[in-house]
């Protein structure tokens, strides 16, 4: 590709969401694909006519737990006739570790450790989720710095699981190059979180009463590193892909879904942004302090899986346009409650009082009790609302928790999403509905 | 949520019958650290969800079930309305102006049956499926009701909260030997 291509390709796509988006669709591209009887009609060979009626010809398949392009193990059961999916299930449940159960017998600090194993791809989502609902039961304020560093260390999330999208959208559609990309751009802001939490995944970092550390020394530097970095990058991805005529037409007109659909299967996330339903829980029910930073909700068009592509990758810039807004509005403070109920005295404090060593022993062998009740949380995830559903019955522990999953109740999407496709658009589908089965089967 | 939305809500309460605990769409609510919560008994679940879609609650976010055999006495809860062991809870949102309620009725044990919200919300078929699968509530009128999470022939339904949380026995390399 000539140097002038990155910039052509943003004039004929503009970014999504702006007014004077052009149809990325016209009549002459293949949304409408052959069947081999008719290829073979056009080619000019009769010899091969269809045989049989067409009940004869369905058939069956599964396709996976185990399939390179089911994003661990989703297994499908389709319904073919030759190459044309007519009707589909995905069966779950090869990834479930019981993990709702598993929160009965933990104490609600040691909550964030499971439930972080749930959508490893944004680990910070389901911890973020999990503490606002404990910190609702409770009734606690988290100090103005623990909201800043939660929203920082989440958009940066953010950005992490659209650019393992990338990665894995374009490995299942063929370009095979953009997956060694976006893990390399991911590994960048795991680095990141490597510094500030000590992993790169299953952080356990946000929990309830604010975060488990400070940001270290240098923090501003690295995420200044990392707003550098990755703009340029994305402007290759479009060079890469978003222009590029073969992408273009294996995701156009893929996996269609209508506004009226979305609702109706409460989907949510990209998917339900990708049929021009601006609905997004940052703008719409502001949580954390997004009220206070500016950014754009992205929407698509036609809803189709190369809109869910186009606002993953747009979504990384506005993530990285509220991560500059929140390096300068970062306030100094507390980075958790000074609630003592919650909050183990200070180290300081343990060598000099009998009281302050037994608190801190209660805290992290009992744990704390929260007031009976029930509450729902919910935030914007990258791959859409989650919600954590938390009962208390005035113990140490959860009575009930309950994760509301944004994959596993996307994933209803799928039949509707390659109902009458090819089985080689089917495999677009699953990618562009970017499932993480972790938290499809808890 | 914010305060003049409050107010509103309360105002929408307030005009429905006077009841001893104040209601809407004719079933009693209660407030739940800011959120709304709606009781409505089980013979009225479908009426009500019916009233909420009809009222623009244009999705079904989440349907989940409870099973509060260990936790007698509860006190979040209407004076009228009598505790069962099992409770279905369903979130609904409101997009045009992002109210969202929270639908939470009381399952009897000897019949824990409730009727399926699928012919409203589509949605809503996993959620009821994995409610079925981990707590056992049956959901009458869905179309596939099978387990979804556990194994096929598994048996019994793990949330509950007389299942044991189980355990997988590990040999440990350097562990000493049975004998």
């Amino acid at each position: 590709m000539t140097e002038s291509t990155a910039a052509e390709i943003r004039e004929t796509v503009p970014y999504l969401g702006s007014a004077e988006r052009v149809l990325c669709r016209d009549d002459t591209s293949a949304v409408l694909r052959l069947s081999e009887a008719e290829a073979a009609v056009l080619a000019g060979n009769p010899d091969d006519p269809p045989t049989g009626t067409a009940d004869d010809q369905r058939m069956i398949l599964n396709m996976g737990p185990s399939h390179p392009s089911t994003h661990g193990v989703l297994r499908l059961m389709l319904e073919m006739e030759g190459e044309t999916i007519l009707r589909s299930k995905p069966v779950i449940g090869y990834l479930h570790t019981g993990m709702e159960k598993t929160a009965e017998d933990l104490t609600y600090l040691q909550g964030p450790t499971n439930v972080t194993r749930m959508d490893y791809a944004a680990p910070l989502f389901s911890e973020l989720a999990f503490s606002m609902a404990v910190e609702q039961l409770l009734g606690i304020e988290v100090p103005p710095r623990a909201v800043w560093i939660r929203m920082l260390m989440c958009e940066l999330n953010r950005v992490a699981s659209h650019l393992l999208f990338q990665a894995t959208n374009g490995m299942d559609v063929g370009a095979v190059s953009m997956m060694i990309y976006g893990w390399r751009e991911r590994e960048e802001v795991l680095r990141f979180f490597e510094k500030v939490t000590g992993l790169r995944m299953n952080h356990n970092y946000i929990r309830p009463g604010g975060v488990a550390a400070d940001l270290p020394d240098g923090w501003r530097d690295d995420a200044r590193r990392l707003l550098d970095l990755i703009p340029p990058r994305l402007d290759e991805y479009d060079t890469l892909l978003t222009g590029q005529p073969i992408f273009r037409e294996r995701l156009q007109g893929v996996g269609v879904l209508n506004p009226a659909e979305a609702l109706a299967l409460s989907a949510t996330g990209p998917i339900l942004r990708s049929t021009g339903y601006a609905w997004d829980l940052r703008r719409d029910q502001p949580y954390l302090a997004y009220e206070q930073v500016e950014f754009d909700v992205i929407v698509g068009t036609h809803g189709d899986a190369f809109d869910r592509y186009a606002i993953r990758l747009n979504e990384i810039r506005e993530s990285l346009r509220i991560v500059e807004q929140i390096l300068d509005l970062m306030p100094n403070g507390d980075y958790r409650t000074q609630d003592k109920k919650v909050t183990p005295p200070p180290r300081a404090r343990i060598d000099e009082s009998m009281e302050a060593l037994i608190h801190h022993f209660k805290l992290f062998t009992e744990g704390f009790h929260v007031p009976e009740g029930e509450t729902y949380a919910a935030v914007e995830s990258p791959r859409g609302e989650l919600g954590c559903y938390l009962v208390s019955d005035g113990g140490p522990k959860p009575y009930r928790m309950h994760i509301r999953g944004p994959s596993f109740v996307n994933l209803q999407t799928l039949p509707h999403l390659m109902e009458g496709g090819l089985i080689a658009d089917g495999v677009a589908a699953i990618s562009s509905v970017d499932p993480i089965m972790g938290e499809v089967d808890r | 949520m914010s305060d003049e939305q409050a107010v509103d809500q309360a105002a929408d309460l307030s005009d429905a019958t006077s009841a001893v605990s104040p209601t809407a769409y004719g079933v009693p609510v209660l407030d739940a650290s800011g959120q709304e919560v709606l009781h409505p008994p089980l013979d009225r679940w479908l009426e009500t969800v019916t009233a909420l879609k009809g009222d623009g609650f244009s999705m079904a976010i989440d349907v989940t079930a409870v099973d509060y055999s260990a936790h007698p006495g509860r006190t979040d809860m209407p004076e009228e309305v009598e505790p069962e062991r099992f409770e279905v809870v369903a979130s609904f949102i409101r997009h045009n102006d992002g109210r969202r309620v929270r639908l939470r009725t009381q399952v009897p044990e000897n019949d824990p049956v409730v009727p399926s919200l699928f012919d409203l919300f589509p949605g809503t078929e996993a959620m009821e499926r994995e409610a079925f699968d981990l707590v056992g509530v049956q959901f009458d009128g869905h179309p596939d009701l099978t387990r979804i999470l556990m194994p096929e022939d598994w048996v019994g339904h793990p949330l509950r909260r007389d299942v044991a949380m189980g355990r997988i026995p590990v040999q440990f390399k350097d562990a000493p030997a049975p004998r």
